[in-house]
């Protein structure tokens, strides 16, 4: 079997977060024990609510948190043996927001060259030369070059972003809500626009997302999160077709297709979302779940994969 | 019978340094008890300028004119501020997006609860808690006597929200206004609140506009819709319809643009609209969409385009007709 390009071995972040002005430091964990591998060509969909640590999980891939404990492999290699410089050769993020991830003090052709400065690459002309190829793939007019991020829409920002990214012809990119922040006819413009790089550069993405529509439509795998665990994990075609997990369930009734005549979803979850700080005792979903027993409140569901089908559930649907 | 609320020819006009940006350009909706009207389209088409301006909640520096605002029989232009704010709250409430921004850090949620309903009506602070309690419980919040204490930064996002919500029902509104109630929401948490906003509406029997970017929710929360496009309405009609039978070439491109689970292919081209939202400042001539239009031709650019009304609610702003438009779509979804 080949290396997967990106694995975490049960990796784990704690955080020490204040828990009121008398009562000192209480550790939260955002990421408790998430293994994920990642293979060459792939896209893989990481999927949850607001503060089920999916973005800290970029941030570990990124080396931009160190995790508390676990390992991140890239390439068969421990991510913490290679050279900073090398990492960022390699893996580049794409984050949510367009306006703040782009220095406003600065051109966008001086923003997409960044990193031929940093990495100290080439001369001037080969550096000129590469950022007109690079803004002609993600479809920027030469004319921008010279022109400053307040000046562009949000889906051009986005796509300077993007040519940032490639600038250095990375293997891995980090896609962090890339589309979250854009008008619905620009998102359709990004998504396009990250469908035909992977296609034609080979890229291995990402993307992480609270969107279910976006992760089915571009992911060929999913992994969905929920309190800092993964609690299911499929090819995409499998996991929407049969969703084992209750949670997963959840979600996916909750996507509103524009169908006019099918009304309101009900997803028979409590409503409470629980306090990171302080989690449920036993699976952490227990609280909202519809199947939930004395048992769950107890235990932890592991992980079992079956059929290439992997959930953390005591009453898991069957998988097909 | 007159709508309890109906808006008539409403523009509003923004004076920046680069000229007058012309938010909202001529447009008109109504809404009736017990309705769902949404307003759908792209960040700045003019959906929440247009409301605001009915709330006369407008900054200072825009200005903004009608041919005719009615709100349950009272023509609003001719409202002053100080009744107006009488209006406000008490008989349209609204609800914002972000329920962090919206509510007070510094006072109690049964403080900012009570203080909705002391403002318009004369009852005791007492009286003023029951109802709190009750409209607490009403949306789904358990031990609504002890959360009275509580702060907003003590509740979790959905929770603020359905405080925010049980705040615009304070004073029983015939009206109420929620821009963009969920977008800041979790997608589970999205689908309650919705789910909980269209009982109360039904219970209490109230009108509500919705302001969306969705089409996801307009299409399962709507009775009708009106599509906005650069301050203008393109398209209105039943949601049912409008969904089922798009015709604006806008309308039709933001329904191709949505992946679909199940309908449209993984891996495959999403529909896009080329170009992006022009800026509307200073006079425009023809078609407000004709440089991101497929089906543009020569009279779209000269033109004046008015909205065609084809039945009762129905409308749309394009010089095709009815036939042709349908043909494109049914083209555009065969290829």
């Amino acid at each position: 079997m080949t290396t997967a390009l990106l694995q975490t071995e049960d990796i784990t972040k704690v955080y020490q977060v204040s828990a009121g002005v008398f009562k000192g430091k209480r550790s939260l964990a955002a990421v408790n024990g998430v293994s994920i591998d990642i293979n060459r060509g792939e896209v893989v969909g990481l999927v949850g609510e607001s503060g089920c640590g999916k973005s800290t999980i970029a941030k570990i891939i990124l080396s931009l948190e160190e995790a508390t404990s676990g390992q991140v492999y890239f390439d068969g290699e421990p991510m913490a043996t290679i050279d900073r410089k090398e990492r960022a050769r390699r893996i580049q993020p794409i984050f949510q927001d367009p306006y703040s991830s782009l220095n406003p003090r600065k051109s966008i052709g001086s923003i997409i060259s960044l990193p031929y400065r940093v990495h100290q690459i080439g001369n001037k002309a080969e550096m000129e030369a590469r950022v007109t190829e690079i803004m002609d793939t993600v479809g920027l007019p030469p004319r921008f070059r010279s022109s400053y991020p307040n000046q562009l829409s949000g889906g051009q920002r986005q796509r300077v972003a993007i040519a940032r990214a490639l600038m250095m012809k990375p293997e891995l990119v980090i896609c962090d809500e890339p589309t979250s922040a854009l008008d619905v006819s620009v998102q359709s413009q990004i998504l396009n626009l990250l469908l035909d790089l992977r296609e034609n550069r080979g890229l291995t993405y990402l993307i992480i997302t609270h969107d279910l529509s976006v992760v089915e439509h571009i992911a060929s795998r999913v992994a969905v999160m929920y309190l800092g665990r993964i609690v299911e994990e499929a090819a995409t075609d499998k996991l929407f077709k049969n969703p084992r997990h209750p949670y997963t369930q959840a979600l996916l009734t909750s996507v509103l297709t524009p169908e006019p005549r099918l009304g309101l979803p009900e997803t028979h979850l409590g409503i409470a979302y629980p306090n990171p700080i302080d989690p449920p005792p036993g699976c952490t979903f227990h609280p909202r779940c519809p199947k939930a027993t004395d048992r769950c409140q107890k235990d932890s569901p592991q992980p079992v994969s079956e059929n290439d089908h992997m959930v953390a559930c005591y009453f898991a649907e069957p998988p097909q | 019978m007159s709508a309890l609320l109906e808006v008539k020819d409403l523009y509003v006009d923004i004076p920046l340094a680069a000229g007058v940006l012309h938010a909202v350009r001529g447009v008109d909706f109504s809404v009736d008890r017990g309705q769902t009207l949404s307003l759908v389209g792209e960040s700045g088409c003019g959906k929440s300028l247009s409301v605001l301006a009915v709330m006369n909640l407008l900054p200072k520096k825009a200005k903004w004119y009608a041919d005719t605002i009615t709100f349950d029989g009272q023509e609003m232009d001719k409202v002053r501020e100080r009744q107006m704010a009488n209006i406000r709250g008490s008989k349209m409430a609204m609800i914002f997006q972000e329920p962090m921004t919206a509510l007070n850090p510094c006072y109690t949620i049964g403080n900012q609860l009570e203080e909705a309903l002391l403002r318009h009506k004369p009852v005791s602070r007492n009286e003023a808690r029951d109802r709190a309690v009750f409209l607490l419980e009403k949306v789904g919040i358990t031990a609504a006597g002890s959360r009275l204490k509580q702060y907003p930064h003590q509740l979790s996002g959905g929770l603020r929200q359905r405080v925010m919500i049980a705040m615009g029902l304070m004073c029983d509104p015939p009206l109420i206004i929620a821009d963009e109630p969920t977008t800041a929401l979790d997608v589970t948490i999205q689908a309650q609140i919705l789910a909980l906003l269209a009982s109360l509406q039904k219970e209490f029997d109230m009108g509500m506009i919705l302001i969306t970017h969705d089409l996801g929710v307009v299409a399962r929360m709507a009775d009708y819709v009106a599509v906005m496009y650069c301050g203008q309405v393109v398209e209105t009609g039943r949601a049912t319809e409008l969904f089922e039978n798009p015709l604006h070439p806008y309308t039709q491109g933001l329904l191709r643009c949505i992946p679909v689970p199940g309908q449209t292919k993984p891996g495959e081209h999403l529909g896009s609209i080329p170009g992006i939202v022009p800026t509307p400042i200073g006079k425009q001539k023809g078609c407000v969409f004709q440089n991101r239009c497929t089906y543009v031709f020569n009279d779209c650019t000269s033109a004046k385009v008015d909205l065609t009304r084809i039945s009762a609610g129905r409308e749309y702003r394009c010089l095709l007709s009815p036939e042709v438009c349908r043909q494109n779509m049914n083209e555009s979804q065969a290829t």
